[in-house]
């Protein structure tokens, strides 16, 4: 299967290691990507929060750019693009005033809708392969699924999961043969944007996080958004700072999990590029060690 | 050549005012075949109608034509007129000047001229009139109800009072239905099994009722006044003519761990059981799913497995062979009162049209309850004794949260109806909660509270000032564990803030359905449903307890979600209508209906296709000898109502509509 590409901003920077995992996990479930050529950026939080215009204006383009390379789907990565791309989709096919305004600013109508896909619909929808192609299942080990607030919100636009109480994320680290956790804040807020600007707020919001995942038992938390992913992984030293609630949580893409599960090598997955250190969890599950000396020059 | 008589009505002002009713009798009376046209100022006063006896009598009138209100208003007094004076009824007809002509025009020449037209329009259709009689049927009296709740009951008893047979059919091993369930009613708080139990007597003893429990409706064939109605009673593996509610099958039965129906999942039951003490009819059954004997006996296992009931029965009551059983049933009238489940408030739905609210945690945490659940917890006969103790550690729950609208009124959900019943029982629940936990806090989450009724809002009141409910306006997004206790996480509209509880216990006022499978038992009955398969009746202010088919009546929850005084009078009422449809022995209706021509019908059945009532009939034609000549369609009577689809539809132009002829609408229009 053959899929658009959107990276974002992200996964060719701060989520490097995201970009990474899902370079050799896709391959190995037999799916090739084609980036869109000429992307720009999909707008979230910065066009959004001044423009709306812009907010639609720019994720539009991105559509426009794929329409014409005659791509069927796009697949967005990022939480944040995959929202920005699919609610510009539903702003062009419901409100005429702003898809006539975008389309004069493009210079483009749109006639084909492109499905856009999350990370969580592309992996929900491979269960199976992922199951039969994993060498190494994750037994024994209990993650968190933590969803954040975009990846199956607002209901109406994603019209993907259950908004209030999803399981995609759970149905996928089934797949891998860890157990997925029942837990309360799986679509609490995490700080997302204000990261920079209100650091105390992410570190209180993004602390009770993960005191809630590890009161559920969990080991790990799988992720599938780069902004969620910084502030629970790189915030984690602040977060202690408020007094230490138990042993560092390790933050992974659900694409490194599923990575992991497939036997692949951590290096490869980008898992060494986390701040909190994932080697005891990959003890636990007999993954490639992260340890070895001169490890990235060997993968 | 016809003797016509016209007869314009001024109506007062209401006609006369804008159409010159002078001139209109005038310009009539020209028609040919009109031999008699006046205007009075009251055409349906006394005297006005004395006008018209007189005129039929002295000049021998076989058509009279009223120009006045519209035929609902007074065309059964014109033609009562007409009869009283030897005229065939059917032979009087009105032109509406009033609705179709003056109320609607101003300008008194255009409107007169018009009014002309109409009155021409009608005295031509009547040349073609012909007379007809009202159609007698017989009528089969006795009633069938369907449902043994409190509206079921009712209506039972009150056809049976009044001197009818009855046979009432529950689904269930015993009648009672969720009133039998509910601990205390709103707004007196008597409590529910005691004035109900008193009436699941009655009704086993009444002499005129026939009650068929475990049993439901198979099929239904024929029309008001004669219904035969195909019951299946189910097996109940016990006799009941031999059982005599000993109750020793219950204590040997070694399978006691089946969460029972009754107790809402909160208790025990037993594989052969009685759901709960008061039942009626007080014999046992066996449920096979989940009975030793039976699952052996589904694997084919040889050896005799359990049967522990039927040693211990010394009456030999116990019936491992028992199969479900048919009979038939002839009666005149149905009720429906089939009532209404809970809306799952959890993420598996039976409908794809309806959501769930995957965050409250109902089914995962267990003090998180429905409002039945609190029913049971409450009630003096529940699993508790009548103390409210959390399902999880059996502890008092000292803070306890209430919230309304599950479902109701969310159009995200499916539901966007208000479940009416709701704010009134939240209500009672906080005056339950305040009796029986001294000191406890009881908190309700409300979007509107709907208290209309008598005694109802004061009764809300009470729950607010003197049972010291908190009431907080707004919604809960999110319902978690926090160690023992749930926190409740939402908001306060009126203050604008968000509020987070830590209760013990969550209960949760669920949206009210119809009951499971009433879709199926509307199409058995011809009765149409809405979107939410709630039934529907003939005129939601008018003909509120009767439906679109003749003979079949509905009362309670399964035509909408209904408090138990609103159902016990929409029952009553129903009761009322069956009373008067058994009063005469034979039904009379007017007989305007289809009528199909034999020796033109080829047999092709487009009507049978059409008709939305179900009244085309196939009749064989057979010669002297008894030879099959061709088949065709025939009009059920009692079922027809009239409505003239066959009659558009037939290719051979073989079905005519008494009183609506083709020859009379012809005739009318060209006469324009």
């Amino acid at each position: 299967m053959k899929l658009g590409y959107f990276p974002g901003c992200s996964l060719h920077a701060t989520a490097r290691e995201y970009e990474e995992s899902l370079s050799v996990v896709l391959p190995a479930l037999d799916i090739k990507l084609e980036e869109v050529q000429d992307w720009a950026c999909c707008g979230a939080t910065s066009a959004h929060a001044t423009s709306h215009t812009l907010s639609v204006a720019l994720p539009a383009r991105t559509l426009m750019q794929a329409e014409k390379q005659n791509l069927a789907q796009i697949f967005a990565p990022c939480a944040a693009c995959y929202n920005r791309l699919a609610a510009a989709q539903y702003a062009l096919a419901h409100d005429e005033r702003i898809s006539s305004q975008v389309e004069s600013l493009l210079g483009h109508s749109f006639e084909h809708p492109i499905k856009i896909l999350s990370i969580a619909q592309l992996l929900n929808g491979l269960t199976e392969e992922i199951r039969k192609s994993a060498k190494n299942p994750l037994k024994g080990v209990k993650v968190a699924c933590y969803y954040g607030c975009l990846l199956v919100r607002p209901p109406e636009i994603c019209k993907f999961d259950d908004p209030e109480a999803p399981s995609s994320l759970e149905n996928i680290v089934n797949a891998t043969g860890a157990t997925p956790v029942q837990w309360d804040m799986a679509l609490e807020c995490c700080g997302g944007g204000f990261s920079l600007s209100r650091t105390a707020s992410v570190v209180r919001l993004s602390r009770a996080i993960l005191r809630s995942a590890r009161g559920a038992g969990a080991q790990a938390l799988a992720v599938a958004c780069p902004m969620c992913h910084s502030n629970l992984d790189f915030r984690q030293r602040a977060i202690n700072r408020l007094g230490a609630d138990g042993a560092p949580m390790p933050i992974l893409f659900i694409s490194q999990l599923v990575g992991l599960s497939l036997g692949l090598n951590s290096v490869q997955l980008g898992l060494d590029r986390h701040f909190v250190n994932p080697q005891p969890f990959l003890e636990r599950i007999n993954a490639t060690s992260l340890l070895q000396p001169e490890h990235r020059e060997q993968a | 050549m016809s003797r016509i008589g016209v007869f314009i009505c001024h109506c007062g002002e209401n006609i006369g005012r804008t159409v010159d009713c002078a001139r209109v009798a005038k310009s009539l009376s020209e028609l040919p075949g009109v031999v008699h046209s006046i205007d009075y100022k009251y055409m349906c006063s006394d005297p006005g109608q004395a006008l018209i006896k007189q005129a039929i009598r002295e000049k021998q009138l076989d058509g009279v034509v009223v120009g006045a209100c519209s035929p609902h208003m007074h065309e059964k007094t014109f033609r009562k007129a007409a009869a009283t004076a030897g005229l065939n009824p059917f032979l009087c007809e009105m032109a509406n000047l009033r609705e179709h002509c003056s109320w609607i025009h101003e300008d008194r020449d255009r409107a007169t001229d018009k009014a002309v037209d109409l009155g021409r329009f009608i005295v031509e259709k009547i040349k073609y009139n012909r007379p007809l009689s009202t159609i007698q049927i017989p009528v089969e009296r006795r009633a069938l109800v369907i449902g043994g709740g409190i509206a079921g009951i009712q209506a039972a008893l009150d056809i049976a009072d009044g001197g009818r047979e009855v046979i009432l059919v529950e689904k269930d091993p015993s009648i009672g239905g969720h009133m039998s369930q509910l601990s205390e009613t709103f707004p007196t708080l008597d409590c529910s099994q005691c004035i109900l139990t008193p009436r699941m007597v009655e009704v086993a003893q009444h002499p005129r009722i026939k009650l068929l429990a475990y049993s439901e409706v198979d099929s239904v064939e024929g029309y008001i006044g004669n219904f035969q109605v195909r019951i299946r009673r189910k097996a109940r593996s016990v006799d009941e003519t031999k059982c005599n509610g000993c109750g020793e099958c219950q204590k040997c039965c070694p399978n006691k761990k089946i969460p029972s129906e009754f107790e809402e999942g909160l208790g025990m039951r037993t594989a052969i059981y009685v759901p709960f003490p008061q039942a009626v009819p007080n014999i046992p059954v066996i449920d096979r799913a989940n009975c030793a004997f039976f699952k052996a006996r589904a694997k084919r296992v040889k050896k005799a497995v359990c049967g522990k009931c039927a040693e211990v029965c010394g009456r030999q009551a116990v019936n491992f062979d028992q199969q479900d059983e048919f009979i038939t049933e002839k009666v005149g009238a149905i009720v429906a009162a089939t009532g209404y489940q809970l809306y799952s408030i959890g993420k598996k739905q039976d409908s794809k049209n309806l959501r769930g609210y995957g965050e409250y945690g109902y089914g995962e945490i267990p003090d998180v309850i429905d409002g039945l659940q609190f029913e049971r917890l409450a009630s003096a006969s529940g699993p508790t004794g009548g103390k409210i103790l959390r399902p999880s550690d059996q502890k008092e729950p000292k803070t306890i949260v209430f919230l309304q609208c599950i479902g109701s009124r969310d159009r995200a959900k499916g539901i966007e109806y208000c479940s009416k019943i709701c704010c009134m029982y939240v209500a009672k629940h906080t005056m339950l909660y305040h009796h029986k936990v001294h000191g406890g806090k009881a908190v309700v989450f409300y979007m509107d509270i709907r208290a209309g009724g008598k005694g109802y809002d004061e009764f809300v009141r009470r729950a607010i000032e003197e049972s010291h409910a908190l009431y907080l306006r707004g919604r809960v997004s999110r319902i978690t564990r926090n160690g023992e206790t749930i926190r409740v996480q939402g908001v306060d509209t009126l203050s604008g803030e968000p509020v987070s509880i830590d209760a013990d216990m969550v209960v949760l006022a669920t949206a009210i359905r119809p009951q499971p499978g009433v879709e199926a038992l509307a199409q058995k009955l011809s009765v149409s449903y809405d979107q939410h398969g709630f039934l529907n009746e003939a005129h939601p202010k008018l003909r509120p307890v009767e439906t679109n088919t003749a003979g079949v009546f509905i009362a309670g929850a399964c035509q909408s979600p209904r408090d138990i005084p609103d159902s016990v009078a929409m029952a009553s009422a129903t009761a009322s209508k069956v009373l008067g449809l058994f009063s005469k022995e034979l039904l009379e209706r007017e007989p305007l209906i289809a009528r199909v021509d034999g020796l033109t019908c080829t047999g092709c059945f487009h009507c049978e296709r059409v008709c939305p009532y179900g009244a085309v009939e196939r009749k064989q034609v057979k010669d002297r000898k008894g030879r099959l000549l061709k088949i065709i369609a025939e009009v059920n009577q009692g079922v027809c109502q009239g409505c003239g689809t066959c009659q558009a539809t037939c290719p051979s132009k073989s079905v005519d509509l008494d009183g609506f002829t083709d020859e009379q609408i012809y005739a009318a229009v060209n006469a324009l």
